[in-house]
């Protein structure tokens, strides 16, 4: 080596290893603090939530997060009513949703004609594209006088009469509230957990499919048997991911859940979540009023729950990750 | 020993009948039977989960192309928004629009790439990029009603007042995940080999990166760019609290500014017809936009490939 | 020409292989296959085949890669059907019916026509569950004439020493070898007529493909068996008739020692004696 650099005095290497060494000690640097940046968003979310939140959370304590009350002008707030909402709306989405997004995945992987499966396939994506603020109108004009004039006055007069259940359908038919919102929420899901279900489905190798095929199973089987307990946790997952996004969906949610603080017996009822609390609530509060506090402490309940869910779903979902 | 496990009876060792035909053919056809009885229902049942999904979005872009089409008209493209009554347009909210989502792309793109960059060619197996990617992945999902009020935080309470540059800011940080995730993915997808050819001919690390993984990665980058535009062109929650909208015309990003969504937000749930047909006009224009910049990135990563 | 290699190539030439003898081609066939043609859309992989498969016979599949082999086993037990644009024309007959054609019930068929393949596919369940899967298919079995059937699946895979402790473990769990005889288990539980192995040890180390072999030999005493193999070897230990095929069809049909020492065709000769493929 000392000889090669003394014999060749006119191309020693060193500078233009020397700035080489510089980019790559810049160039990664800025990768590092990127990387670094991403963490430090997402800390900044928590910390500013909180933060905003801290008058309402000192005010009212921890009943804040079961208190039903919600009186703007006796500077009264909890968030027990916007709490039950969300998880009803995003939950009873989710079980909309779940079996359609599930017959639509089968369809797509296992019973489609091949030259069908890009086009729908494609169609279904494009649905989950769709901004959220069209499926809110779409809810409110469309879906919800078809509720209103066909589908609520149907349900309370013949489920609505039932006992126990019958709770849950009764009351006048306004269109909005719990249910529809809900509905509104599980056909915007739909594309996104079939797509997921469908991604999910396609990983399994073809020749497990042949192996239960071969054994004498119809279609169903191999799904049921074979399929599906392969993919059930990545399954999970995608479900999680689709209940994260009902969680915290804004607009879909605020056009059509009628937008009333209480909490209704029926799933007809009118109610509110938190993103459409906050949504609805934010133009009327003033900076630095207890009214806003209480709606940046909603958010921060809102991120505890979304993050949850989201890291539970990405925690199933981590072998699909990998692969 | 295996004999007298013989399932009924029979021994097998002996009796070649061990196979098919020592089976009850009698219950294997019934079973046979409900077997493709379950079969058929489930398949409807698929059939009918399939047809129900695609009649909602038939049913979603039908009334958005009917009513927005039955509201469009040259006014729309010329008008700024103005009181209800007087024939109005949406000039100011698209050029609102289109001003916030430009300059959060170019804001989160370089970042979502170093973010996605660091990740595949620097993160490998470490803890803090196993924690960057975790943190990305929750905020790809997190809700964007948030990502608003901590930029209200961040941003507008401190600087006393709504501004354009605080939406853009939230839509920055939105469609920085989705970058981070596309870039990473290419990145993962390109052979170490190519890698190791490129160092092997004496290039340092960030001349790989750049000049070869970056372009090999192009299209699957220009993909994910795409996805986020389409994806923050139709936030309307996050913009709630950061560029309030605005019903005149505005380019000033230090003031409140206005944009599509807002307007269709606040103008689809007022009590006035036009502006009403106006909402649906607006509509439609976004969807169009979201559809087509949907449609732009499948083929751009299909040209690739 | 080279047919006059064909006496220079004596026996001696496949290295200690002992190609079966004593097997006389037993004449009562459990399933003919006449005049087959098989397509992948429009590309032509097999043409014209007859074949048949003698009853508890091991029927050893060979020839180079893409000489459609491995798709004649697939046709066999209608694998083919799951992937539109591939379709067969001819005759595969089976106690008097043709099992290529549209009506037959796929799910029966299959259950008379059990396949083993490449790699071990074992189901993401308990062992026990694995080999349960496919007999409550077809099968209505109390609780205790389950166990013993398992046992019974198991112990003719020879792999039920090595899992009776472990029924209630994961099959994932399993060596590579031991998932390749529980997978041959899984498919004897169902109690087939015809095994179809599709190069069933190319996947596995030289002991566990030993097991796997001496496995086969022991089957065919009740199963009529049809093994597609890369190696030459593996057909010659095991096979009583070996078919050799080259570009879709099926050159030669021959009892294994026939076929190995004395072929009647030049491009059989060729192969055997590694001129290609």
């Amino acid at each position: 080596m000392q000889q090669a650099v003394t014999m060749t005095p006119g191309a020693v290497p060193k500078p233009a290893r020397r700035s080489s060494n510089l980019g790559d000690t810049l160039f990664s640097a800025a990768c590092h603090a990127a990387g670094g940046f991403v963490l430090l968003l997402l800390g900044g979310i928590i910390i500013e939530l909180f933060i905003g939140g801290l008058p309402a959370f000192r005010a009212f304590g921890l009943p804040f997060i079961w208190s039903t009350e919600w009186d703007p002008v006796q500077e009264v707030f909890g968030a027990g009513v916007s709490i039950y909402g969300t998880i009803v709306t995003a939950v009873l989405a989710i079980l909309l949703a779940v079996p359609v997004a599930f017959g639509v995945a089968f369809y797509l992987t296992e019973l489609a004609p091949p030259w069908l499966r890009r086009p729908v396939g494609t169609a279904v994506e494009l649905l989950a594209a769709v901004p959220s603020i069209i499926y809110g109108m779409w809810g409110f004009f469309l879906i919800a006088p078809i509720m209103a004039q066909h589908v609520q006055p149907a349900v309370i007069d013949s489920v609505g009469e039932l006992p126990f259940i019958g709770a849950l359908f009764q009351g006048p038919p306004f269109g909005t509230g719990i249910f529809t919102a809900a509905l509104i929420l599980a056909i915007m899901i739909l594309p996104f957990i079939a797509a997921t279900m469908r991604d999910v489905f396609e990983q399994v190798p073809p020749v497990y499919k042949e192996s239960a095929y071969g054994l004498g199973c119809t279609t169903w089987e191999v799904m049921k048997g074979v399929v599906l307990p392969y993919t059930r946790i990545s399954v999970a997952g995608g479900i999680m991911l689709g209940l994260g996004r009902a969680l915290g969906e804004t607009m879909a949610v605020t056009f059509v859940i009628g937008n009333a603080n209480r909490i209704s017996s029926s799933l007809f009822g009118p109610g509110n979540t938190i993103a459409s609390v906050v949504a609805l609530e934010f133009g009327e509060s003033e900076m630095g009023s207890l009214k806003l506090s209480a709606l940046l402490a909603l958010g921060f309940i809102l991120f505890v729950l979304s993050f949850a869910v989201l890291a539970l779903s990405r925690w199933l979902l981590r072998s699909r990750l990998k692969a | 020993m295996s004999a007298t496990m013989t399932p009924q009876g029979t021994n097998h060792g002996a009796n070649p009948g061990v196979s098919g035909p020592a089976k009850d053919k009698a219950v294997a056809a019934a079973l046979g039977r409900s077997r493709k009885r379950a079969d058929i229902i489930v398949r409807s049942l698929s059939y009918a989960a399939t047809a129900i999904g695609l009649v909602f979005l038939a049913s979603i872009l039908v009334t958005l192309f009917y009513k927005g089409f039955g509201a469009m008209n040259l006014s729309v493209f010329t008008e700024v928004t103005r009181p209800p009554g007087s024939q109005g347009g949406l000039l100011n909210a698209i050029v609102g629009s289109a001003i916030q989502v430009a300059l959060a792309t170019i804001i989160g793109t370089p970042i979502g790439m170093l973010v996605g960059t660091y990740l595949a060619e620097y993160a490998r197996g470490s803890s803090f990029g196993n924690a960057v990617r975790f943190v990305s992945d929750i905020l790809l999902s997190a809700p964007s009603i948030l990502i608003g009020l901590f930029v209200y935080q961040l941003l507008v309470l401190p600087f006393g007042g709504f501004s354009g540059w605080a939406g853009v800011a939230a839509l920055s940080i939105i469609i920085i995940p989705i970058v981070v995730r596309t870039t990473e993915d290419m990145l993962a997808l390109i052979p170490n080999t190519l890698r190791e050819a490129v160092i092997g001919l004496g290039a340092p690390k960030w001349k790989m990166i750049v000049t070869v993984c970056w372009r090999a990665a192009t299209s699957g980058i220009i993909t994910g760019v795409l996805l986020g535009i389409a994806r923050i062109a139709g936030e309307t929650a996050p913009l709630l609290f950061t560029s309030l909208g605005n019903n005149a015309w505005s380019t000033n990003l230090n003031g409140p500014m206005p944009s599509l969504p807002i307007t269709i937000y606040s103008y689809a749930g007022s009590p006035f017809q036009d502006w009403i047909e106006l909402a649906w006009a607006g509509a439609l224009l976004i969807t169009l936009a979201v559809l087509l910049l949907n449609i732009l990135a499948r083929s751009v990563l299909r040209s690739r490939t | 020409m080279s047919s006059t290699d064909a006496p220079t190539a004596p026996a001696t030439s496949f290295g200690g292989m002992q190609a079966r003898s004593s097997a006389a081609i037993n004449q009562a066939s459990r399933i003919s296959v006449r005049n087959l043609d098989f397509f992948y859309g429009a590309n032509k992989a097999l043409k014209g085949v007859n074949l048949e498969l003698p009853d508890r016979q091991v029927t050893g599949m060979i020839g180079p890669s893409g000489c459609g082999k491995s798709t004649l086993l697939r046709v066999l037990n209608r694998m083919y059907s799951l992937y539109p644009g591939q379709r067969a024309e001819g005759e595969v007959l089976m106690e008097g019916r043709n099992m290529i054609a549209p009506d037959v019930d796929l799910n029966e068929l299959r259950s008379k026509v059990g396949m083993v393949f490449q790699k071990p596919t074992p189901f993401p369940m308990t062992i026990y569950e694995n080999i349960a899967f496919g007999i409550r298919l077809h099968e209505k079995l109390s609780k205790s004439q389950m166990d013993d059937r398992i046992e019974w699946a198991l112990s003719r895979a020879a792999i039920w020493g090595e899992v009776k402790d472990r029924l209630q473990s994961s099959a994932m769990g399993l060596s590579g070898g031991q998932q390749q005889r529980l997978c041959i288990a899984r498919t004897i539980a169902v109690r087939p007529e015809v095994i179809l192995f599709d190069e069933p040890t190319s996947a596995l180390d030289p002991i566990s493909t030993l097991k796997i072999e001496e496995l086969i030999d022991e089957l065919k005493r009740d199963f009529t068996i049809c093994i597609v193999t890369h190696n030459m070897q593996q057909a010659a230990r095991c096979a009583d008739q070996v078919a050799f095929f080259y570009l879709g069809e099926l050159v030669e049909v021959a009892p294994a020692a026939q076929l190995f020492t004395a072929p009647r065709e030049k491009r059989t000769q060729e192969y055997i004696t590694g001129r290609f493929g």
